[in-house]
This record gives structure tokens, sequence and C-alpha cells, in this order.
């Protein structure tokens, strides 16, 4: 029940990717192209999603606890932080080369295009090298890998 | 750069869809609906049960272009106006960008706006800002 509930939420996620044009690099590098090709499509896309789940988060999260699991897991830190900031700026550096983000990229796995198996390795292996000097900072910090 | 349509309601519907799946994964999972989460999470999973609610979401994210095509006759489309190396770099970084970051557009720019969590809005106007920048630099250093 859980995994075919997770299937179908994964389908909803990769169509409305598809819809949106998120998986055409093209399409997500022109909107920051406000000098070229521009096209504002993108801003259409948050929209859409934000409307969504703005109120439907707060419907949701008025119950007690979700319908297929033990509790809501959301993140709790507020504070800003150099990882944080620092991470959010190198994203932006690689989306804007690749035009490529992970929610539109996995989607447009399906697909078939070879272009799309290049970026998800290459962002496989940028996931797992950071995730080993995070390892190694948190060693070094006295505190479990 | 490849010039493309301005689709306004294909692209308000595209996230409309989006964000009917971040609610639901919340309402039924208790997840924040964050594509590097998923995927982080697949490569280092805790448990059998975390493994397999993960495998099944990427499954359905994957066939979504499937089925996509089955509806409209046709797939979407997937333009890349840059070479392969590029493609290599730009996904090494976005992949160490989003860890250390903690999330990227659906996680940050979705979910967690829709929280209005500090942490998400700082990081979504950061990747923004240099997403544009990068994309500029990019276009003047070709002459675009």
């Amino acid at each position: 029940m859980r995994l075919i509930t997770c299937y179908i939420i994964g389908l909803v996620f990769g169509l409305g990717i598809s819809l949106s044009g998120m998986a055409n690099p093209a399409k997500v590098l022109n909107f920051f192209d406000v000098a070229g090709s521009w096209d504002p499509s993108l801003a259409f896309v948050m929209a859409g999603a934000l409307i969504v789940t703005f109120v439907g988060y707060r419907l949701v999260l008025k119950r007690h606890a979700p319908l297929l699991a033990a509790d809501f897991q959301l993140p709790k830190r507020r504070d800003l932080d150099l990882s944080l900031i620092g991470g959010a700026t190198v994203f932006g550096v690689g989306w804007g080369i690749a035009g490529f983000c992970p929610g539109g990229a996995l989607p447009a796995l399906g697909t078939g295009n070879s272009d799309v198996v290049v970026f998800v390795a290459a962002l496989v292996a940028g996931i797992l090298a950071a995730k080993r000097v995070q390892s190694g900072w948190r060693k070094r910090a006295g505190m479990p890998a | 750069m490849i010039e493309t349509l301005f689709t306004p309601l294909q692209s308000l519907a595209g996230g409309v869809l989006i964000g009917l799946a971040a609610v639901l994964l919340m309402a039924t999972m208790g997840r924040v609906m964050g594509a590097t989460g998923v995927l982080a999470g697949l490569l280092q999973p805790l448990s059998r049960s975390d493994l397999g609610w993960r495998a099944a979401v990427l499954l359905g994210m994957v066939s979504g272009p499937i089925g996509f095509t089955l509806v409209t006759g046709s797939m979407p489309a997937v333009q890349v106006p840059h070479s392969t190396p590029m493609l290599v770099i730009g996904g090494f970084l976005v992949g160490i960008g989003v860890t250390f970051g903690a999330g990227c557009t659906s996680g940050h720019g979705v979910c967690g706006i829709a929280r209005l969590s500090p942490r998400s809005i700082t990081a979504t106007l950061t990747f923004m800002l240099t997403a544009g920048v990068t994309v500029y630099l990019i276009g003047r250093g070709m002459g675009t």
C-alpha cells in the first residue's frame, strides 16, 4: 500500500515536471536569460506549486499524524549557516551551467535522453563526494559519521 | 541560447501537479518532497523500508515522461544547450551544492517556502541569484 502510494505520488510529480517544462534545460536556462531568449515560464511553475503546497500543507499538518507513517518528519532547524548558504551558492552555479536541477533531471531519466544519464551520474558523484567530506568533518569534530 | 515558447498555462498546471505530489507525500508519509532528499536517501538508506518508499517515488518520477507521452502523444522536450563536459561539471557542482545546502528547487524552493522556513527562503534566494549570474556570465562568454 505504501509502495503503490509512493509510486503514484512520484508519478504525479514526474507528470508535473514533464508538463511544466522543468525537465528541459533550455527552458530552465531561458528563465534566467533575461537579457537574451527570456522565457518566464518557470515563475508559473513555482507559483502553481507554491499555491497548492501553501494551502495543502496547512490542512495536512493540522492532523496528528500522516496516514501511512508514524509521524511528520519536518526539518526543524531555522538557523542560517555557512554550509546552507555555501551549498546553495554552488548548487545555483551548477544549475546555471547544466540547466538541470535534481527535481527536473530525475523524471527526465524517463525520456531515455543520454544527456540526462550523464548529468544524473555526475550528480550522484557530487552527492557521494560531498557526503564523504561531511562525514570526515563530523569525525574530526568527534561526532558519529 | 535555444529559444523556447512561453507556456504560462502548461507551466502553471505542471506546478500544481508538483505541489499536489508534495502535499500527498506529506499527508501519507509525513515527508518533504525533495528530489535531493529522495535520491540522497537512496544512496545511503537507513533501513529496508526507508529504501522501499524512496525507490517507489523515484520509479514513479521516471514514469512521469512515459505517462505524459501516453496522454499527449509526444515526449516532453529535453534540449541541452551545452556540451557534455559542461553537463558533467554542472552535475557534480549541483550534487555538492544540494548536499551541503540540504535541498534543491523542490525541497527548499517549494516545500520549504510553503512552510515559511527561513533556511529554505534564504537557500532559494541564494541559488536563484547564483544561477542567474552564472547564466549571464556564460551568455557573455559565448557572445550571445
